[in-house]
């Protein structure tokens, strides 16, 4: 269950789309989110969808695995299309069974906002699997860089995020021994009535909360030691390149912008 | 020799309002040179972390002044002192921030504003000091507790601090991460000449040290070359303290009438006086 999800993981590759700058990634998903709701027509839907299958085809991120991975939503865009299918009585009739109906406008709709709905959720989840969560990261500080302007704590909050995913596998693991450890003195969590797990799920967490307090205060004395203070005067070891590919990206983007422009009906 | 450290007299307490606290650590005066190695032992709540707390200033004493290569330590002059030095703590995992080995190595130099041409350098040179440098790219779920702990070294020495402090760091690991750590910073003295405090419970590591101070309940017990420290032999024992393992076993087998030298210590010592044992006599 756990490896087949795609939401969120990073695979790692070197492919064109995973050489990208990670700022340049995040324009273009953002840019790309904004330019799906200009188009309206089926010429428009189809354009962006090939640009989609094409973006997919230069990460090399297999399709098979990607819509595996999506189930969840899949059935979610099914869910949306029949709700359109059945409940939009405009158009021509098309089609009757009973008391079922199904018009033609309902199946137009139907398509098109399935359609929207698969390629936001296909682009975002290439971003996120052809770019390391620290990449990101990366790429978000600089990007937000202006609006420590007004004080928005941008390098802190990018700190935050990064040593919040670097323990992420070290708290899963101490969850785990936790879990195991309380399992031993016979505290059961997959069994029992709703408030019966919910009270065995206190003596996991209590543990587990004690020990993150204790490691963040043990890191923060670290880093204070290796002379953290502050955004300040600080310099960067992950250096960010900008390349003719973050170039052509965003152009070919532009020119994809384009054209919806002229297909929309 | 330069004086890199100089303690006067320090004294500090956790809570010095409360007028019936005791001092953690009471009056420990000490001096070190350049290129010295002390290893710093003692009980639990002995005061020997708080020590590493005043000397790398994340305390201050109330009474007392801490000498950091010349000058008294002060608020002012705290993140350039501290700069010149490196502090690897006990639990391998709390001290890992960066996302990866290289990431975490150079969190100090990004600190102190290194510019990035020097600092490639810098990491690529402090990883190959402690035989990390194949790791570049590794994530710390990924590294053995010993494997962690020489990274943390190597953020340390990053910075080529003069002075470097090790709060137990070798006491959660295995025999064989334990020994690792070691070699990697016998090998470093060698090289480099770096002064090192260690403060440990491991005896056969205080027995590499040039000097080792004794900690009990806040105050220096003693202070003296291994060989003399250790010859104290019963008032230590009563502190609470091990001995090293062939000072132990030297003592039982006195027991036995086999005599062995006084101040036997070292494991390799106590071989070779045993198996000529037979000729001697
Ligand atoms: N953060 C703190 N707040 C209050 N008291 C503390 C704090 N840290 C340590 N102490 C007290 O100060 C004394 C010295 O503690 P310290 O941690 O320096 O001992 P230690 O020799 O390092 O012990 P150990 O071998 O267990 O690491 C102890 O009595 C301890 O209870
Ligand atoms: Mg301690």
């Amino acid at each position: 269950m756990m490896e087949k999800m795609v939401f969120g993981r990073y695979i790692p590759g070197d492919s064109f789309v995973h050489r990208l700058d990670p700022r340049s990634k995040l324009i273009f998903v953002f840019i790309f989110i904004a330019a799906v709701f200009l188009a309206n027509s089926t010429l428009s839907y189809a354009l962006l969808l090939a640009f989609t299958l094409l973006s997919i085809l230069a990460s090399k991120v297999r399709i098979g695995f990607l819509i595996g991975g999506l189930k969840p939503v899949m059935f979610l865009i099914a869910f949306t299309f029949l709700l359109h299918i059945f409940f939009t009585k405009e158009g021509d009739l098309l089609f009757e069974l009973g008391f079922l109906k199904i018009y033609e406008e309902g199946l137009r709709q139907g398509i098109y906002i399935s359609v929207r709905f698969l390629v936001l959720v296909l682009m975002t989840s290439l971003l996120t699997l052809t770019t390391s969560p620290i990449s990101i990261t990366d790429g978000l500080e600089v990007l937000l860089n202006p609006l420590k302007k007004v004080k928005f704590p941008v390098h802190e909050l990018a700190l935050m995020m990064s040593i919040s995913l670097r323990f992420i596998p070290t708290l899963m693991d101490e969850t785990d021994k936790i879990l195991k450890a309380q399992l031993a003195r016979g505290s059961d969590i997959s069994s029992g009535t709703m408030k019966e797990r919910v009270q065995a799920v206190v003596p996991l967490l209590v543990p587990l909360f004690v020990s993150a307090f204790k490691r963040a205060e043990d890191l923060a004395i670290a880093m204070e030691v290796r002379g953290y203070r502050g955004g300040e005067g600080r310099t960067r070891y992950r250096q960010l390149k900008w390349d003719w590919r973050d170039t052509t990206a965003l152009l070919i983007l532009l020119a994809v912008i384009i054209a919806l422009w002229f297909l929309r009906g | 020799m330069e004086r890199i450290l100089s303690l006067q007299d320090i004294r500090f307490s956790y809570t010095p309002d409360d007028p019936d606290s005791r001092f953690a650590v009471d009056g420990v005066s000490f001096d070190m040179q350049a290129g010295e190695w002390i290893a710093v032992v003692g009980h639990n709540g002995s005061g020997k972390s708080t020590l590493a707390r005043l000397i790398i200033g994340l305390l201050f004493p109330q009474e007392g002044t801490v000498g950091l290569f010349g000058d008294p330590l002060t608020e002012d002059n705290l993140w350039e002192k501290r700069s010149q030095m490196g502090m690897v703590f006990q639990n391998p995992d709390n001290q890992f921030v960066g996302a990866t080995v290289q990431d975490d190595v150079a969190f100090a130099l990004e600190n102190n504003g290194i510019p990035f041409g020097e600092m490639t350098l810098r990491v690529q040179n402090a990883l190959e000091q402690v035989k990390m440098d194949t790791f570049l790219d590794h994530e710390p779920h990924h590294l053995s507790g010993g494997q962690k702990q020489r990274v943390a070294i190597a953020g340390a020495l990053a910075l080529r601090p003069r002075l470097l402090i090790l709060d137990e760091a070798t006491s959660m690991l295995d025999p064989q991460g334990r020994e690792e750590v070691i070699r990697v910073i016998l090998e470093l003295r060698e090289k480099t000449g770096l002064s090192v405090i260690s403060i440990t419970h491991d005896l056969e590591e205080a027995l590499l040290a040039d000097r080792v101070v004794i900690m009990n309940g806040g105050r220096k017990f003693a202070e003296g070359t291994p060989q003399d420290v250790f010859l104290k032999g019963e008032a230590l024992t009563a502190l609470g303290l091990d001995l090293p393992f062939a000072m132990r076993l030297s003592a039982l087998l006195k027991e036995q009438g086999i005599p062995t030298e006084p101040g036997t210590m070292t494991e390799r010592k106590l071989v070779e006086q045993l198996w000529t044992l037979h000729s001697n006599r």
